[in-house]
């Protein structure tokens, strides 16, 4: 049962075929036997999770009517808060943090009757490409245990690949849910900035950052992405706008369809058989009629550079808050208010963190201000401007997720450029704040598997998941899974 | 202030408390005296995850007191973080507005006691209050505690151009912000409360042998707590600075070949002047407390260097859009302002500055009093100085509002009518009113009750004053020498005999007829 989809886990339930207690056990015995090996989860709460799976179980017996996710087991990035249950973002700063609300992703899902599996792990407020920075446990690839799974949402990337969850959520800055999906061979979209309410997603880059799913296919993309779009008010960046029904619009094609390619996706560095399967897949669209189009995104080169001061700079003021005055980690001894901001800081963050704080309150001080932030919010802008180009010429842009597959654990992990590197694709659809996805496209001759990135105006996911499933159903990458 | 040695040269910067319901950013209560961090929510408290969301009708009274204080309202604002590390700031930065606050470029039109002046405003910004800190001085070295109820209070920074050139000036220019602001029911600035914070930039200028002027270091003076204050802690400044200059380096610095240290401290200065080209920054300058009690303030820090606050936008919050509708929408709901109220009462009642001001002081309430006790008593004057004069005094003594004041303007109107019809004086007419106050009855009722009858006869007033003249040969003697005051021991005479109650304007004529004579 736990290979099934999404849908046909739904459709088990709806039928009487298995309950929701039945499908979360089979699911926490998945969890029990692969978790020692995997570590995907950082909090798995067995008792709450069949107690929410029984109350729909019960529901469904009365007769009353359920939610879009009624009785399916959803694995949460562990950066989303939870009330009342652990919200470390893989953190040593919220070991002990339990926020007093859930966030807004979470609502939807309680009220879609899903059953909270756990939370998942993550580099350390989300903050890494590799889940390596998590300050509890190191997350593997279901595909090659000796190698990471992509990161920072690899916990939750990691679960749906080796079927501990048939969905999850992620969270994606800088390719943080495209990336991890890639490499684990999974889908994973990122939404467009302000499609999904941000309200108690912790918070790293505040402008970029966005919550999306993970999914084995295409249409359960689509479904958990209805689930969680729409307007909040508690979140004024998130949009007031209709959300279509996806689930109900993936399976059609989309006619005519013309798909740009850039050839600044094919950049150096770019592994071979990873362009060779996006070439692939590129052949696979022409088949099904589409016309390919080459497109022009002349600064997507300086990509990196500004994610890297934009980010930063946020995530510099936005971690401010974690002192050890109000709550999470206090240092247990110190000599005076400083001395305690500096020790609790010093002991709770790990070096990406503080890197990235250092990076950021740099790129924000006076007389470096106009050099680096100043001149990253002009460059964004530009990079903006180069994806409106092109979606002015074609309906989506594909190119490689990530330029490489998945690499081995601790093989960058003391090269941070390097790892930055492994965003270069996702990064400049975080700062236009348009919507991408990864689906799987292929696999290495050594069985790891690759992801291509098909992307989308603003608020063009219902395009974006139609154009993506023409190629899953075209191909049989997705059915494939790990044996770990 | 001519007599001075040095010119001063005074900005402020003010801070108040909108009087909104609820917070900036977030739905929890705004009012005083709850337990401590009981008005508390997730958002002000900045737990992780949170996102603040604008208060629209603290934008509104923002909008509202930029309008007032004639500043333009820009169409585009944007909010930004200030970043600084304080216990009571939770989040650890500021939401605030730096480089397009929603306002800019207004005046203020004041009245000191040396004539009217227009104080320039620099900007109007909107921002998020922070929390208290409360620390352990009884020297024990306890913990401190921090109360966040006050955290996320809109708070609106009013920053004048420095245009001040007195402490009296100073005072007028708070006074007249605050009677603004109270009338707008933007905020109730209440010093003591912290409902307006005021803090001072000042510094004086020094007249050189070869013309020049020569500025001294700029001092911004905190904790400043009541009016007088402000105005007790700025002459006090000022003097401070032209002690510590004459001690330094002497009447004129020239002479003493420009000492490096005064190069290094008017190397300040000129950061100051860059400010004053339009460019906003913060300029380095040093801090001094005001300790009321001791009435001196103490230099604190001499800064080298502007704090760096890293401000950026902030990504959490959409900037605000402001279109002529709303800008028309605010200036509607404005009403008529103090200065031009005071023009007003000018023109219509033919009130002195002087007066108008007063009542305008009082508050919309007050000024409308007034305008019905005038039309009712149809005496503009005489209503003025009953109200200036006794009802003032009345509500100050039983701390009311002429709203809860007890007598109607139609029942004040009959009293001053019924004075003027006998001519009753000023002090028994005052009894009368006061016998109004007390129980509660009409002007007549009052005049019967207190058993005052007013000799308005001529012939039987004329044999009182005759005999008071006859009585006083030495008052007669000195008023024909051309003492005209002398008359009024006479009058004190007659009035004995009358017990008060001769008709003020007869005995006057008769009065002066009987001296002529005699």
């Amino acid at each position: 049962m736990i290979h099934l989809t999404a849908h046909e886990q739904l459709a088990a339930l709806r039928t009487g075929a298995t309950t929701a207690e039945a499908l979360a056990q089979q699911h926490l015995d998945a969890i029990r036997r692969l978790e020692p090996k995997l570590q995907a989860f950082l909090h798995v709460d067995e008792t709450t999770v069949l107690e929410q799976a029984r109350s729909v179980d019960a529901k469904r017996q009365r007769g009353e009517p359920l939610g879009a996710l009624a009785g399916l087991p959803v694995a949460i990035k562990d950066v989303l808060c939870t009330a009342g249950r652990p919200t470390t973002c893989g953190s040593k700063m919220l070991q002990h943090f339990k926020p007093p609300y859930d966030a807004h992703v979470v609502e939807r899902l309680r009220q879609a009757d899903a059953v909270l599996l756990g939370k998942t792990n993550l580099d350390e407020f989300a903050m890494g490409s590799s889940t390596e920075n998590s300050a509890y446990q190191v997350t593997r690839n279901p595909w090659d245990l000796e190698r990471i799974p992509g990161g920072s949402s690899g916990g939750s990337a990691a679960a749906v690949a080796a079927c501990e969850a048939p969905l999850a959520l992620g969270t994606d800055t800088g390719g943080s849910i495209r990336q991890p999906a890639a490499l684990c061979g999974v889908v994973g979209l990122k939404p467009t900035y302000g499609r999904v309410s941000r309200f108690g997603l912790v918070a790293y880059g505040s402008s970029l950052d966005q919550i999306g799913p993970f999914a084995r296919t295409v249409a359960d993309a689509a479904l958990l992405l209805e689930v969680i779009a729409g307007h909040d008010r508690r979140d004024t960046t998130c949009v007031e706008r209709p959300v279509p029904a996806y689930t109900q619009t993936v399976e059609q094609p989309v006619a005519p369809l013309t798909v740009g390619v850039a050839q600044e996706h094919f950049a150096a560095g770019l592994d071979a058989e990873v362009e060779q399967s996006v070439r692939e897949a590129l052949k696979v669209y022409q088949q099904l009629g589409a016309t390919i189009k080459d497109v022009s995104l002349p600064h997507s080169q300086y990509a990196v550079a500004t994610y890297y001061l934009v980010a930063t700079a946020e995530a510099s003021s936005n971690l401010a808050r974690y002192d050890g005055v109000h709550y999470g980690h206090r240092a247990a001894k110190f000599d005076n208010l400083i001395d305690m901001y500096c020790k609790s800081r010093g002991e709770g963050f790990g070096a990406e963190v503080k890197r990235r704080i250092m990076l950021g309150t740099y790129a924000l001080s006076s007389g470096y201000y106009d050099a680096y932030y100043l001149k990253a919010l002009k460059v964004r802008r530009l990079i903006k401007d180069d994806f409106d180009r092109a979606f002015a010429g074609c309906d989506v842009v594909l190119g490689p997720t990530s330029p490489t597959p998945a690499f081995k654990i601790g093989e960058k992990a003391d090269d941070p450029l390097t790892m930055y590197l492994s965003d270069i694709y996702t990064i400049g659809g975080n700062l236009a704040g348009i919507t991408g996805i990864s689906i799987p496209c292929g696999f290495t001759r050594s069985g790891l598997p690759i992801g291509m990135q098909l992307q989308a105006p603003p608020f063009e996911e219902e395009k974006l998941l139609r154009v993506a499933r023409m190629y899953e159903r075209a191909t049989d990458w997705h059915t494939r899974r790990p044996l770990p | 202030m001519a007599d001075l040695p040095y010119r001063i040269v005074i900005g402020l910067e003010v801070h108040v408390q909108l009087l909104t319901r609820t917070k900036l950013f977030c739905g929890c209560r705004t009012d005083f005296g709850q337990p401590p961090n009981s008005a508390t929510c997730p958002v002000c408290i900045g737990m992780p995850g949170v996102l603040p969301v604008m208060n629209r009708r603290a934008f509104d009274l923002a909008l509202k007191a930029a309008t007032a204080l004639n500043c333009e309202l820009v169409s585009f604002t944007k909010w930004d973080r200030k970043n600084y590390y304080y216990p009571d700031l939770p989040k650890n930065y500021q939401i605030s507005q730096y480089d397009l606050p929603f306002s800019k470029d207004g005046w203020l039109d004041i009245q000191p006691a040396g004539g009217p002046r227009r104080i320039g405003i620099i900007r109007v910004h909107l921002e998020e209050d922070a929390g208290k800190s409360l620390h352990d001085e009884s020297g024990g070295g306890g913990s401190s505690r921090v109360d966040l109820n006050r955290t996320g209070t809109p708070l609106l920074e009013i920053v004048s151009q420095p245009d001040m050139a007195a402490p009296e000036e100073a005072r007028a220019y708070v006074e007249e912000l605050r009677l603004l602001l109270r009338e707008l029911e933007i905020s109730d600035c209440e010093m003591q409360e912290g409902s307006l914070r005021c803090d001072a930039n000042v510094n004086i200028h020094i007249p050189q042998s070869d013309g020049s002027f020569l500025a001294t270091p700029l001092i911004e003076v905190k904790n400043l707590n009541s009016i007088r204050g402000i105005e007790r802690a700025l002459k006090y400044e000022a003097d401070r600075q032209y002690d510590e200059f004459q001690k330094k380096f002497g009447k004129d610095w020239r002479a003493q070949g420009q000492p490096k240290a005064f190069e290094r401290l008017h190397r300040v200065v000129d950061k100051i002047e860059e400010a004053k080209d339009g460019r906003w920054k913060e300029v380095a300058k040093a801090t001094a407390g005001w300790d009321d009690a001791r009435g001196v303030t103490n230099v604190q820090r001499r800064k080298e260097e502007a704090a760096d606050y890293r401000y950026f936008p902030e990504p959490d919050l959409v900037p605000v859009l402001v279109d002529d509708d709303w800008r028309a929408q605010v200036r509607e709901g404005l009403g008529e302002l103090p200065a031009a109220q005071r023009g007003r009462l000018q023109a219509q009642y033919g009130l002195a500055p002087y007066d108008a001001g007063v009542l305008a002081a009082q508050g919309r309430a007050f000024v409308a009093y007034f305008e019905a006790l005038a039309k009712d008593c149809d005496d503009a004057n005489e209503a003025k100085n009953w109200l200036t004069n006794d009802v003032l005094q009345t509500l100050h003594e039983r701390k009311l509002g002429i709203r809860e004041f007890a007598l109607t303007t139609a029942a004040l109107a009959e009293l001053i009518r019924e004075v003027k019809a006998t001519g009753l004086n000023k002090q028994r007419a005052r009894e009368v009113y006061a016998e109004m106050l007390a129980s509660g009855t009409t002007a007549k009722q009052a005049v019967g009750k207190l058993g005052i009858q007013v000799v308005a006869d001529e012939g039987q007033l004329l044999a009182i004053i005759r005999k008071a003249i006859e009585a006083n040969p030495k008052a007669v003697a000195d008023f024909k020498k051309g003492k005209v005051k002398a008359a009024d021991a006479i009058k004190g005479a007659v009035m004995r005999e009358t017990k008060g109650q001769a008709k003020a304007e007869l005995l006057q004529q008769l009065l002066m007829q009987e001296l002529q004579k005699a």
